[in-house]
């Protein structure tokens, strides 16, 4: 929060078409790491509710479209699945360093997937796999199913079925049968146009069972349905990690000064290994439509979006719910700013002209390309675009190094490590 | 059981022993060049092999030092970086990740990036063989084709030149004269693959000292369905599965003179174990490199071994390996004459640079997990008797990297890996009767141990050795033979209690 701000007064700000939540720091409070994490918890919380109240408006979109299959009805469950994901995506930077959320992680946003075992392909998408036994199983439209040397029962599609017997079957990662980019595959189906414009293009019909397309519509929509449920209750198991007495939450404030870097470690591993290096340097190395995250519905660049406002969400201990309500509080930049204003304003300015890039990259794939059509090969200006998110990505992680470093959070990991005691200890 | 001090144990302890060269059993020891004396005798005194097992050791349960994995250990445990690893080591591994994940296609294709697949191959993707960064499987019978094992191909030397190149180490091994040096059981559409690889088990049951009866199945291969003629009448097979990922950078951070120092290839000793060198020829220098990696030592770097994996089991053609037709050779006509997937935008091969750097160092920083258990008092005593029986002889527990190790991650971190990296005979039951390069049939490099408590976990099987003929960890010692007939016999002559407890450690690494 800007230091202006913490001095005001609820009603003030609420008169400014703000309303703030758990506000309690004044000016004369000192941050500490404890405030700090708590507001990072906080934050947390509200993220994965936000996710929850957003999957379940999906949830209720899908059954409109299961009652009254058509083109407006599939319209409106996908954008439902569209607006989840902004939420969703900003939750990413506490995958890094939350071990609990890492673990998790898997069941609700694995990608990328071979849609072969779920429903009908086209039939460029080849029809054997020397790796992936059920490359083209094709759920769907079989009943009965041969998983790891047994017989699966499949006549009745529910969420222990994907999630314990399909989901990475035959230990195959690309067996992804549950979470958000199933869902997106079951409402756009297929991208067939590489690097050329146009997303998916299900038709509604592949969920009408009186005027059935593509066959087996009642279980197309059973499978929808299921992975709309599981989608539910691991996001309510998620919230229940963040709550007051949450393992999460509880994790972290059992040793709040060392968890500090937590927070720090997900940030920048975010940025540059996983967003910088394998979302986004891979496609534009490969020039390849199939490296984007959300390769259905061509989403990706909002994808990219919000994982950025996770990062500065964490940074500056604010959050924009859903609702329209703000949560903030005390938060690392407080800290960074406390040992070194300088440090804590140039990690702030590249965080913001991150989002600059990135919100770029939106408006571009909002108003000119796809973003698998930016990273096509020979695409100058598209290719341009995406670079610059990424040198952003990766110019904010060296300013994130120098917070750790300030923050003396590098000492704490030494000085930890050769403790005699600690059986994490190692040899240096 | 006759205990083997390894040489840098045998050196003693205090910096006033250290002199240029060190003379243990006869022979002249390497000395460690990258350490000062002050780390010398803190290295030799921490990798000396302990003698007390009433606890863990300090540092014990963080099996590859700083660069340990604390994630959980559930089915991503290999799928980790090194948790010492920078951003920037974290984008790179990253990026590594997605090539390794990477399916290639077959040429032409819109593409330009990710064609070149084959003609001939064995799989996709890298990761369709290295499941979960783990460990491959045999197949579950001679219908399944979703194979993360293959056979290795060569003919004996015939010709004076091709025997004196064997014997001055100059060539490896003789290439099955069509089929090339690999069975390739995929091909492009178009082309026929090269046959079906057929594996038969026939059970030997093994008596313990208890009466306990133990069975083992020995695998008999080969080939069905040949897609190019008759293969030659004495062609040689290895079979070979996809070993486990984890902690390749350590191994190669490993200092030679460790390796050297422990090699006693004529059993000086004569302690029944012997241990051998695997020397490579590098056709560039002429000169002779330590064999590292695979199951017979014969790449000297991670770098290499992928290049040879890219070439070989995927058909991508690389800077180090520049086939384009991968493993196709002149009298496999059909292959030779299928496009192949060069973009000279993109470079002189399949398979540029700079993806070859990127795969290459995913390889190297895959973390080993953290151990579990280590205090358990099963684990301690199974941990006494894998030192008692011997097994700690060749599966040495310790090292301390080399601090001129290429990557910082890699420096001077205590590492518990399980192997000595050496070559031995493990007797005619596990022989494959290929020679190839400094190994023989029967010589296999110690299989580095780390990480392999988590096999079940991650791959959800026990397959273990070079073709995952056993099918747990009892049945994988009881295949040991030659060098380690001594080890064995010690384990067959316990009680169940203490096999289970040596199986208990097993499990915690």
């Amino acid at each position: 929060m800007h230091p202006l701000l913490k001095n005001l007064t609820l009603s003030c700000l609420t008169a400014a078409g703000l309303t703030l939540v758990n506000t309690q720091i004044t000016m004369a409070e000192k941050v500490d790491a404890s405030s700090v994490l708590s507001n990072y918890a906080n934050i947390a919380e509200a993220i994965f509710e936000d996710s929850l109240t957003s999957a379940k408006a999906l949830d209720t979109a899908i059954d409109g479209l299961i009652q009254n299959p058509n083109s407006e009805s599939l319209q409106i469950a996908r954008s439902a699945w569209v607006a989840a994901r902004a939420p969703y995506q900003q939750s990413e930077v506490y995958r890094f360093g939350n071990a609990i959320v890492d673990d998790w992680e898997g069941r609700v946003n694995a990608w990328p997937l071979d849609e072969g075992l779920i429903d009908y392909v086209d039939s460029s998408y080849g029809r054997e796999s020397d790796g992936n036994r059920l490359y083209t199983q094709n759920v769907i439209a079989n009943p009965i199913l041969n998983v790891n040397g047994r017989q699966v029962d499949a006549t009745k599609i529910t969420p222990t079925l994907l999630s314990e017997t399909l989901h990475e079957a035959e230990e195959v990662e690309a067996n992804v049968a549950t979470g958000y980019h199933a869902i997106e595959f079951l409402l756009w189906g297929q991208d067939l146009n590489g690097t050329g414009a146009g997303a998916g293009n299900r038709p509604a019909s592949d969920f009408d069972t009186n005027n059935c397309t593509g066959g087996n519509c009642d279980r197309r929509a059973q499978y929808l349905k299921a992975a709309s449920n599981l989608l539910i209750s691991d996001l309510e198991e998620m919230v229940g990690n963040w709550t007051v007495k949450g393992e999460a939450r509880t994790f972290l404030m059992e040793k709040p000064k060392t968890n500090l870097s937590v927070i720090l470690t997900g940030m920048g591993s975010l940025s540059y290994g996983e967003l910088a290096g394998e979302r986004m340097k891979l496609g534009l190395l490969l020039n390849d439509p199939e490296e984007e995250h959300d390769c259905f519905s061509d989403n990706t660049h909002n994808s990219h979006y919000y994982d950025q406002m996770g990062i500065q969400n964490v940074y500056t201990g604010r959050y924009n719910r859903i609702d329209g309500s703000v949560i903030s509080g005390p938060s690392v930049s407080d800290l960074v700013k406390e040992k070194d204003k300088t440090i804590d304003t140039e990690l702030a300015n590249k965080l913001s002209k991150t989002v600059d890039a990135m919100t770029a990259m939106k408006t571009r794939a909002e108003t000119v390309e796809a973003y698998d059509q930016m990273i096509g090969e020979g695409n100058t200006k598209g290719n341009a675009i995406v670079q610059a998110a990424i040198d952003g990505l990766v110019d904010q992680t060296r300013s994130i190094e120098r917070a750790v470093t300030v923050l003396g959070l590098k000492a704490i990991e030494i000085e930890g490590s050769t403790s005699l005691d600690n059986p994490k200890a190692v040899f240096q | 059981m006759t205990y083997v001090n390894f040489p840098v144990a045998a050196i003693g302890i205090g910096a006033a022993l250290f002199l240029n060269v060190t003379i243990v059993s006869g022979a002249q020891k390497l000395e460690r060049t990258d350490l000062n004396q002050t780390d010398q005798s803190r290295v030799t005194a921490i990798v000396k092999k302990t003698v007390d097992f009433s606890k863990a050791e300090q540092f014990e349960a963080m099996s590859a030092g700083a660069a340990t994995s604390t994630a959980s250990p559930n089915s991503n445990a290999f799928s980790h970086s090194l948790e010492n690893l920078s951003f920037k080591g974290q984008r790179d591994f990253k990026l590594g990740n997605g090539i390794f994940k990477k399916v290639w296609t077959s040429s032409p294709s819109s593409t330009l990036a990710s064609d070149g697949l084959g003609p001939l191959f064995n799989a996709r993707s890298c990761q369709r063989c290295h499941l979960k960064d783990g460990r491959g499987h045999p197949p579950k019978n001679n219908m399944d084709r979703a194979t993360s094992m293959f056979l290795r191909l060569s003919v004996p030397p015939k010709t004076a030149e091709e025997k004196s190149k064997i014997a001055s180490g100059e060539l490896a091994l003789i290439q099955e004269p069509t089929y090339g040096g690999q069975f390739q059981d995929f091909a492009v559409s178009g082309l026929p693959s090269e046959g079906k690889m057929v594996i038969d088990y026939e059970e030997i049951e093994v008596t313990l000292d208890d009466g306990d009866v133990l069975s083992l199945r020995k695998p008999t291969y080969s080939v069905s369905d040949l897609g190019y003629g008759p293969m030659s009448k004495d062609v040689l097979f290895s079979p070979r599965v996809s070993p486990q990922m984890i902690g390749l950078g350590l191994l190669e951070a490993i200092h030679p003179a460790d390796i050297r120092n422990s090699a006693d290839p004529l059993d000086k000793d004569k302690d029944g174990i012997s241990g051998k060198v695997s020397e490579i020829f590098d056709t560039a220098t002429g000169e002779k490199q330590l064999g590292l990696f695979g199951w017979k030592a014969s790449a000297p770097t991670v770098a290499l071994q992928s290049s040879g994996a890219f070439a070989g089991d995927i058909g991508i053609s690389n800077a180090a390996a520049p086939r384009h037709w991968g493993d196709c050779t002149e009298n496999q006509k059909a292959c030779l004459e299928m496009p192949n997937g060069v973009n000279k935008r993109l470079g002189d091969t399949e398979a540029p640079k700079t993806v070859m750097d990127l795969v290459s160092f995913y390889s190297r920083n895959l973390a080993v997990p953290e151990r579990r258990n280590v205090n358990d008092p099963q684990v301690l005593r199974g941990k006494e008797i894998f030192y008692e029986a011997g097994c700690a002889d060749c599966h040495r527990p310790k090292f301390v990297t080399s601090r001129d190790a290429e990557q910082e991650e890699h420096q001077f971190q205590l590492i518990w890996p399980y192997t000595d990296m050496l070559l031995h005979d493990l007797g005619e039951g596990l022989s494959d009767n290929r020679p190839v390069g400094s190994a023989e049939g029967a010589e296999w490099r110690t299989a580095p141990l780390w990480g392999t408590g988590l096999t079940q976990t991650v791959n959800g099987h026990t397959f273990f050795l070079h073709d995952g003929r056993a099918r747990n960890r009892m049945e994988a010692i009881f295949w040991h033979g030659g060098e380690a007939t001594a080890a064995r016999d010690t384990v067959a002559s316990l009680p169940k209690k203490d096999r289970d407890a040596l199986v208990g450690f097993l499990k915690s690494l």
